[in-house]
């Protein structure tokens, strides 16, 4: 066993554990907080695999941004821990299934498809590199998601103004 | 040949720690007399002497502040959630001072033969690494707040999620035009792009953005909010004593002169300048802007909440966005 590999299952059983422990427990701002030593595990592994651009993004718009948006409304509303069960029949179903699909889907992928297991070059190169790469290649994908990130701001937007409204009338 | 690769390995080591070391032993020292700075720049503006008592014009200061706050009790809240009340202010410290690893404070050197870069590391995500330990450094705060379970330090937390987050994203768009101008997210490359005119001079408007929501973003006085000693005690901080608070005392004032030397190397030309080595340089445009954060803190009343989120939501980020166009249309012309 190399370093590498070594390294690459020290973090993954890290990823995995904080997750897990992240979803069993029953304060909520030590669930936020086991997640996100869940997202530096995987910035560390995006690390690993030579990509400090991906690394960065993922501490930025994970650990930094969304996170702190979770603690933040946990906080605001005061949140207190569920007395039943944590996840009742109707949340676990769904959940399960859809794990369990996407680990069908990516082992299908792996086994049907050699190739599908390479590193993408173009990731571990400068970022100047991979922004070409990102804007030239998949192009329609970003409008997608950009378009996506627009419908959400004006749902957001809409959302936010009605009770104003009411109140002027 | 393996002797060879110990050798250059072993120094290359040696190297790496003496620079730790300069550049700790810098940022606790300024930070400490910055404290001193600030009280006796404060005291002036308001027609009075400030601390003069500890040694010759109070210059021995800091350290009886320190001494103070190294033997004070350590007080725990009943309540408090304890592992997380004990690390927040930890957090604070330790994203402050490891942000200063990526910023350049001379040209390489040579020493016996060697190239020595004067930058602990020039890693080529440089600006993205400031941002990750910028947006890292607000749990410090906001669980601080949380943890300490009183309703003071809560509301001290929540509002400073708040104006952190908003702010982060006028920092980060501001910072995009110098990118362009540059090519590079390197510190190194950024200040390299500089040698012939500061970026103040080309992206005024950035700069602007920059040192507001840079202010902002490390809650000094107009924007000190999370803290507002007139309504929250202390906010955040309300429930730590000794040097747990010491510490977040450090964070803040360490976060000041990264700040000084963020805008030195993305504005200022970072180490460049006549005459005087690069070190020296880079330091003078430091102590130049906390001096005048000091000045702006000593003039200006603290915003309003509604005034904060609109400023920052409604002017701040659109002329962000409007840079960012207007950069990207020169570039091309």
């Amino acid at each position: 066993m190399t370093l590498f590999n070594m390294l690459f299952f020290a973090i993954a059983a890290l990823i995995v554990a904080s997750t897990a422990i992240a979803i069993t427990r029953r304060n909520l701002v030590h669930a936020v907080i086991y997640l996100i030593f869940g997202f530096f595990g995987s910035a560390f592994l995006f690390y690993l695999f030579g990509s400090p651009f991906l690394a960065a993004l993922m501490v930025i718009v994970y650990a930094g941004a969304i996170m702190i948006l979770f603690l933040f409304i946990i906080m605001m509303l005061r949140v207190e821990a569920p007395e039943e069960h944590l996840f009742p029949p109707r949340q676990m179903l769904p959940a399960v299934f859809f794990a369990a699909a996407y680990v069908a889907i990516g082992g299908l992928l792996l086994i049907n498809d050699p190739s599908a297991g390479a590193p993408l070059t173009e990731a571990r190169t400068e970022p100047a590199e991979f922004g070409r790469y990102i804007f030239t290649q998949n192009w329609l994908a970003v409008e997608i998601a950009s378009l996506l990130l627009l419908v959400t701001i004006i749902g957001a937007l809409l959302v936010g103004q009605r009770p104003a409204r009411e109140d002027e009338e | 040949m393996i002797d060879m690769d110990l050798q250059t390995w072993i120094i290359g080591y040696g190297v790496l720690i003496l620079k730790l070391g300069a550049v700790l032993l810098f940022l606790l020292l300024m930070a400490a007399y910055l404290v001193l700075v600030e009280r006796k720049l404060l005291g002036r503006i308001q027609v009075r002497y400030g601390p003069n008592r500890a040694g010759k014009y109070g210059l021995l200061q800091p350290f009886a502040d320190t001494i103070k706050m190294m033997t004070k009790e350590d007080i725990v809240p009943d309540a408090a959630d304890r592992i997380i009340f004990l690390l927040s202010p930890a957090v604070v410290a330790i994203t402050a001072l490891l942000m200063f690893a990526v910023i350049p404070f001379g040209p390489d050197i040579t020493v016996y033969g060697r190239r020595v870069p004067l930058v602990v590391t020039d890693i080529n995500v440089g600006l993205l690494f400031i941002f990750a330990l910028s947006s890292l450094g607000v749990y410090g705060a906001a669980l601080g707040g949380w943890s300490s379970n009183s309703k003071y330090s809560l509301l001290g937390g929540i509002r400073g999620a708040a104006q952190m987050v908003s702010y982060e994203l006028a920092l980060g768009l501001s910072l995009i035009p110098v990118v362009m101008e540059a090519g590079s997210f390197s510190l190194v490359e950024i200040v390299n792009a500089q040698a012939e005119l500061p970026f103040m001079l080309l992206e005024p408007v950035a700069f602007a953005i920059f040192f507001i929501s840079a202010m902002a973003e490390i809650k000094r006085i107009p924007f000190d909010l999370p803290e507002a000693e007139n309504e929250l005690g202390a906010g955040f901080h309300t429930e730590y004593s000794g040097m747990r608070f010491g510490l977040f005392f450090l964070g803040e004032y360490v976060h000041m002169q990264v700040l000084g030397g963020l805008i030195a190397v993305f504005f200022l030309g970072g180490w460049r300048g006549p005459l005087l080595p690069g070190p020296v340089w880079l330091a003078l445009k430091i102590v130049l802007v906390c001096l005048v954060m000091i000045w702006i803190r000593g003039t200006l009343p603290r915003l309003r909440y509604d005034q904060l989120m609109n400023l920052g939501w409604k002017v701040l980020i659109p002329a962000a966005l409007l840079n960012v166009v207007f950069t990207g249309a020169r570039l091309l012309w």
